[in-house]
This record gives C-alpha cells, structure tokens and sequence, in this order.
C-alpha cells in the first residue's frame, strides 16, 4: 500500500529530497574552490565587530569538504537502493517489514524441527523434560513475567501459577485452552443491588466458607443471600466452577485479598480481570512448550527456581 | 586608546542595557542548580527506586520537570542572557526596548515557575519536552514574540553594516523555536489545563520529533553556537577562524536539522520512506556540525598557551569538544543497525549528556563567567582557582556520567536482542535493569560532582557580585570601535 493518498504527493516528497541534496552540493561546491597559495596567511574580511571581533577568511578545511562530498555522495546512494524519494522503492525493494519477515523466517527455520519434536510429545510427559522446561521458562520471562511474575507466583488479581489451584482448570488441555483464547472473568457488582449491610453479611458467610474468623449473626444472614444470589457461580457449597471461571470460595487461595475488607471490596464493586490469548502471536509450538513449563510448576517434584 | 577613554562611564552617553543581561545571568546560576538537583534527585530514584514518594515526588512527574528546567530555565536564560549582550555589543545599539525586553525576562520566569508548579502535579500533554499545558503554551508564543521583536528590532538598527556571525545563529534559532513551538503545541483544549494534540497517529510523532530535534538543533545547537562564535574569539583574544566556513556550515546546519527528526522513529509505524530521509540527513548532518567545532577551535590556534591558565577558555574549548563528539555520536546512532541496538536504551541518554552537561551547559557556563565581572563593574571573577576547581569536578562529572550511560545502554542493547538456540531470548528484562545498576550508581556520582560544581560557580558570582556595582557600559560611537 502506497505512504500517499495521491501520486502527486510522492513526486512532492521526492523532488523535495532531491532538491535539497542539490542545493547542499551547490553550498558546497561554490565555496570549495578557494584555495590559499602554500605558505600564506589567510587574511582577515575586514570587518570588526565590538571593538576587536575579527574573522579570517581561511577557506573551508580539506578533509572536512571530504567528509562533507562523502555524506552526501551516501545519500544518494541510500536513496537509489533504499525507499526515501516518494514512495520509489529503490532497487532493493527493502522494507522494514520484509526484513522482519526474512529475520525471522530465517529464525523459525532453524527452531522448527525443535518445536515440531515438541509437539509431538504430550504436555504432561514434556514437563519433565529439563530442557523443555528451561525453554518454557524462557517464553515465560519473556511474555508472562510482566503479570504472573518472575516466579510464576502472581499478584494482586493475578493468578499464582504454582499451588495447583486452577480458576479454568489445571489439566493440559485446559491450560493451552487459556493460553490459545486468554480468558474473561467478570464478577457482577452488588454493592447497590445488596446495600452496605447485605453486602457485609454475605462477606462474613464467604469468610464462613474459608474457615476464617467471622461475624456468625452476619454469616447467618449472608448464607440465605448466598443461596439465592452467589450460588448461579459459586454453586452450593462455595467450590465455584471451572466451567465458569468462579473461584473456589473454601480454600485458602485469594486473587484479590480474603480479608474481610478485600471481600467487601469484592462484593461491593464486582471484579473485571483478563488474561490476553497467545495463539495467534506465539503461534502452537511455543503455546504448547509453555504450557508444559507452567503444568509443571504444580507438578514437577521440586519447586522450579524462575529466577536466574 | 580612543576605545579605551570611551569606556570609562560618564554622563551624557549613551548605555548598553545590562540590566536584562544581568538578570538573566544570575537566574542562569539559580535554575542551573535546580535543574541538575532534579536531575540528580530522579537518578537517584533510578538506583534507589524507593526514593519514589507519591504522585508529586515521582520520577514520572520530575523527570520532565528535570529537563524543562535544564533545557528552557538554565539553557534558556543563558540563551537570553548572551543574545542580548552579543546583539547589543556588535550591533554598537542599545536593545531597541528596555520595556519589552524586561517583559521577556519576567514573562519566561513566569513560565518556568508555572512548568515547576504544573508539571509535579501531573499536568502535562504528554510531549517530551513540550509537556506544558496549553494556556503556559500560550505564554509562551508571547514572551517568544516579544524577544523576537527586541532581538530583531536591535539588529535593524545597527550601527555596523555587516551582521556578526553569532547574531545569524541567534536569529536562526529565535525563528525556528518560534515555527517548532506553534505547529508542535497545536491542541484543542477541554479544559484549563488539558487539551489534546491536533495531530493523531504516526503524524502526531512525526511531528513531536520533528519538534523534538530541532530543539535539539537549534535551541540546543544553533543558539549556543552563537554563544561560542562571540565568547570563544573574545575570550582568546583571536580572529575567528573562517568566515567562510561560518557560511557553508551555518546554511548547511539550519538546512539539514529539519530533516533529522524522523532518526527518533526508526523501525516504527511511521513510512519506510520518511525513515530513510531522516537517516539520510542526519548523517549529512555530521560536516555541518562540526564546521562550528572547527571554527572555534582553529580560532584558538596562535594562542594555544592560553588553555593552560585561563580556565574560561577550558570550559569553552572542552565544550566544543564535547560538541564534536556528540555530533559525530548522533548521525552514528541515526543509522539504522546502530539505531536497532541504541534506541530505548541508556546509550540514548548518555547521548544527550554529552551534548547537554559537556556542549551546553559548559559552553554557558563559561559565557556567564566571561560576563559577570563585566555585568558588575570588575576585572575578573572573584576566584579563579575556583573556576579552575569548577572546571574539573564539571569534566569527571560528565565523563563518569556518559561513559556510565554508554556502557549501560550497550549492554542493555545486547542482553535485549541475545536469544537462545531453542530461539527464546537469552535475558528476561528484569535481567538488563539488574545489569544496569551499577551504572545507575556511577550516574549519580557524575551527576553530583556537576551539580557540586555549579554550588561552587554560584558562590564564585555571588562574591564578584557582591564585590562589584552594576554598571551598564556606555556604547562606543563607530569611529572609536574601528579606532
């Protein structure tokens, strides 16, 4: 697709850059041709400026016109081979997207066979390979570290990838669902539909279901909300559902904080969270190496160190 | 001496008008030390990022109000200050105004105190180095007019026929930081205090940089070379060099800058084409520079005893130096595989150093030591061992800070672009901001052994100025000039 919305403005660009390089040889060449004979001073113009200002008129230094005549005899050549007058390509046809492409084709010729081994091995058998594992880390310092962490231990609202206690689900399958298409989770805002007392009932019966300390007049109350509000997500018994991305409200596992604060907080102004889909940036080989690295942070037999 | 007699005061002739010059010369030495403070303050929070207190003390809102301080407060009033004494000086007038001109030296502290209140509370438009809000932008075309007009009007009524080289480089860059600030601040304000560009896109960067360069190249460049061309062949009691080079390179130089900004987008959205022209110029751009280095320099030759006593001339000819070097580093860094491994990086920063502390600030400093004693009725500074002092804490400051930045900025260049044979990358990014910390730290050393400096420069002009009496020399009739 052409720079221009018209073909004038390329002939505009063009003649400018073209103009110009001619101008800079004419200022050039016009005052090059000056020379002092050997062994004479150069005078000084004559003019005087604030009592004592003067200026001799040495002409131009030799190897400074050189360096001048060697830049501008660059640019014409960039300009024959390299885009610049208009939208003229040069005669190497070079873009800077055809130079990614061809760096890294080039690249992905020489990992593919790497990759395409990978692939074929399944990703729990692949988490214990050493040397998978350390590619997978690789990608994952590189595209995952900025949320989950160096150590894979998340965040705030950011999962923790290491305690086997899965918002999707841990299994192979799962894990490269979530990296293939990312994942929206959203939990509804109920502070104006329960009002600050509901709100804080049905907080201490999810402080009930954690087995953490709690108000147990307020649980009471909260649990019959719980039932008739929670329970589309959450299900019954607080376990949540994978299907659903509901986190298990009876572990000891928090995205935003378990205390009684946090949980109004929670409740009050709902939550937004969204993990970004790789599939089409990382493409199958290197979703389904990572994948293997982070099932294997919950089951590999020793903790992995993440970082170096 | 004619000259001489002439320039013993006495009534009934006509004076220069100092009073501007002084002011902006004292606030050069007041704004020079707050804006290296701040920029020691925020290379400080690099190394030590717990030194981040709150929104108004973060590095986010004092890092702009680090550069605007150095470039626009301590650059600018330097720039005010030795344009209204070289113009009135060799010109043989008065400024055309004392009114307006005292209008430009309360109106730009105006803006400077308004960027230092606006900018820690997060106002700001969000262009590096044209951060300030929209109704400060307006203040500014204002007080630009103004100095314009003062500056301009005093040249039209000269009383020499031929305009001296520094009053072409001055007038060159009054004209275009004029046409950079219109076009670049360009925004429809929602607010009293925010308002958005006009431009969108690859447009608005282009030209944010194309702004962004010429700042460099004439507000940073073209005006301290103006500065030299008159304080260099003063302070070394030399003819100038080449008349004829200070031709070809000053048209080259105001020529090609314009061209440059694009080297700041390579191998981003903006159009093949557009990138090519700016790498292009930008390497044209190396012999146009370094004609002014020659200039200076060569000017020195006949007297070059004279660097080893007379300290000014140190800062001067060093900051031609470090001119020379920054120039030929930029078009380098403007080539495109070089720019693939410099640009977001240190070396970027180091760059600029080199220009800014070792080209302008020394180049400055120097001028203002030249002017006081002069400003204030004495025959030099109160100490010049102290200048001399002065002179080498300002070196080993730049020197620590910019081979820090070089070695830093490489490194971050090849840890960034090192990959594994599985095709991963070698060094996760945390890992080249650990390896950059023992460069933060020798940062923080330059950084305060220049600001220590400018403590010593501030007591030095404090005690001349105390010794001293204003006085405004008179101006010499043409006859007694040619005398």
């Amino acid at each position: 697709m052409s720079d221009f919305v018209s073909q004038f403005w390329s002939y505009w660009v063009g003649g400018i850059v073209v103009l110009s390089l001619v101008w800079l040889i004419y200022l050039l060449t016009s005052q090059s041709v000056v020379k002092l004979p050997k062994g004479e001073q150069a005078g000084v113009t004559g003019h005087k400026w604030d009592g004592d200002l003067e200026e001799y008129n040495n002409p131009l230094p030799f190897w400074w016109m050189g360096m001048f005549y060697l830049t501008l005899g660059f640019a014409i050549v960039y300009f024959v081979l390299y885009p610049g007058l208009g939208d003229n390509p040069g005669l190497l046809n070079w873009t800077k997207i055809s130079q990614y492409e061809q760096e890294s084709a080039k690249k992905d010729a020489t990992i593919k066979p790497l990759y395409d081994k990978y692939l074929k091995v399944d990703i729990a058998t692949l988490s214990k390979d050493d040397e998978a594992h350390k590619s997978g880390q690789s990608l994952f310092l590189t595209y995952c570290m900025q949320c989950h962490g160096s150590d894979a231990r998340g965040a705030k609202g950011f999962p923790n990838l290491t305690d086997n206690d899965w918002l999707y689900g841990g299994t192979a399958e799962k894990i490269v669902e979530t990296l293939n298409n990312g994942r929206s989770g959203q939990m509804p805002a109920f502070g104006a539909a329960f009002g600050e007392e509901k709100v804080k009932d049905v907080a201490n019966y999810v402080l009930k279901l954690a087995s953490r300390n709690y108000d147990a007049v307020r649980a009471g109350r909260g649990e019959t909300t719980f039932a008739q509000v929670c329970v589309a997500c959450h299900q019954a018994d607080g376990k949540g559902s994978q299907l659903l991305g509901a986190p298990n409200l009876t572990d000891k596992v928090w995205l935003y904080g378990g205390s009684e604060h946090a949980i109004i907080e929670t409740i009050t102004n709902g939550r937004k969270n969204r993990m970004p889909a790789w599939k089409e940036a990382l493409g199958d080989g290197k979703v389904h190496l990572l994948a293997a690295y982070v099932y294997g942070l919950s089951h590999r037999e020793q903790a992995p160190l993440a970082t170096k | 001496m004619q000259a001489k007699s002439a320039l013993e005061p006495h009534d009934g002739v006509d004076t220069f008008n100092y009073q501007v010059v002084r002011q902006f010369s004292i606030m050069t030495v007041v704004w020079g030390i707050v804006g290296m403070l701040a920029g020691v303050v925020i290379a400080a929070q690099m190394a030590w990022p717990e030194l981040n207190y709150g929104p108004y003390f973060h590095f986010g809102r004092l890092r702009p109000l680090h550069t605007n301080a150095v470039i626009f407060a301590f650059g600018g009033c330097a720039l005010f200050a030795t344009s209204y004494y070289v113009v009135q000086r060799t010109c043989g007038v008065r400024l055309i105004s004392d009114k307006l001109a005292a209008f430009t030296f309360w109106g730009w502290q105006l803006v400077i105190v308004l960027a230092a209140i606006t900018l820690p509370l997060g106002i700001t438009q969000g262009k590096e180095y044209a951060e300030l809000e929209w109704p400060i932008d307006i203040l500014i075309t204002i007080v630009w007019v103004a100095y314009a007009v003062v500056f301009f009007g005093t040249i039209a009524k000269r009383t020499q026929k031929h305009i001296y080289v520094a009053n072409w480089f001055y007038g060159a860059f009054i004209l275009a930081v004029a046409l950079l600030h219109i076009v670049n601040s360009l925004a429809v304000p929602v607010s009293m205090w925010k308002s958005y560009s006009v431009y969108a896109g690859a447009v608005d960067a282009m030209v944010q940089w194309w702004y962004g360069h010429n700042a460099v190249g004439f507000f940073l460049t073209a005006a301290f070379l103006g500065m030299m061309y008159y304080f260099v062949p003063k302070q070394a009691g030399r003819p100038v060099y080449s008349y004829r080079l200070s031709v070809v390179h000053f048209w080259a130089l105001v020529f090609t800058y314009m061209w440059a900004g694009p080297h700041h987008l390579h191998y981003t959205a903006l159009p093949d084409w557009t990138q090519s022209v700016g790498m292009a110029f930008s390497l044209i751009l190396l012999a146009p520079s370094w004609g002014g280095m020659i200039n200076g320099i060569m000017t020195l030759s006949g007297a070059w005893h004279k660097l080893r006593t007379d300290p000014i001339l140190k800062f001067l000819i060093t900051a031609l130096s470090f001119y020379g070097m920054s120039t030929f580093e930029g078009p380098m860094m403007s080539i495109k595989t070089v720019n693939a491994l410099s640009h977001y990086t240190d070396w970027t920063i180091g760059h600029v150093h080199s220009g800014a502390l070792g080209w302008v600030a020394m180049i400055s400093i120097g001028s203002i030591y030249y002017l006081i004693p002069r400003l204030w009725g004495r025959e030099k500074m109160y100490s010049i061992p102290l200048i001399e002092a002065h002179f080498w804490m300002a070196t080993l400051g730049v020197v620590l800070y910019i081979a820090a930045m070089w070695i830093s900025g490489v490194t971050q260049g090849l840890m960034w672009r090192a990959t594994n044979a599985d095709g991963t990358l070698t060094y996760a990014f945390i890992d080249s901001v650990k390896a950059s910390y023992p460069y933060y730290y020798i940062r923080v050393l330059g950084g305060i052994l220049f600001l220590g400096g400018m403590f010593m420069m501030a007591y030095n002009v404090a005690r001349t100025v105390m010794q001293g009496k204003s006085v405004d020399a008179p101006i010499p009739t043409l006859q007694q000039a040619h005398a």
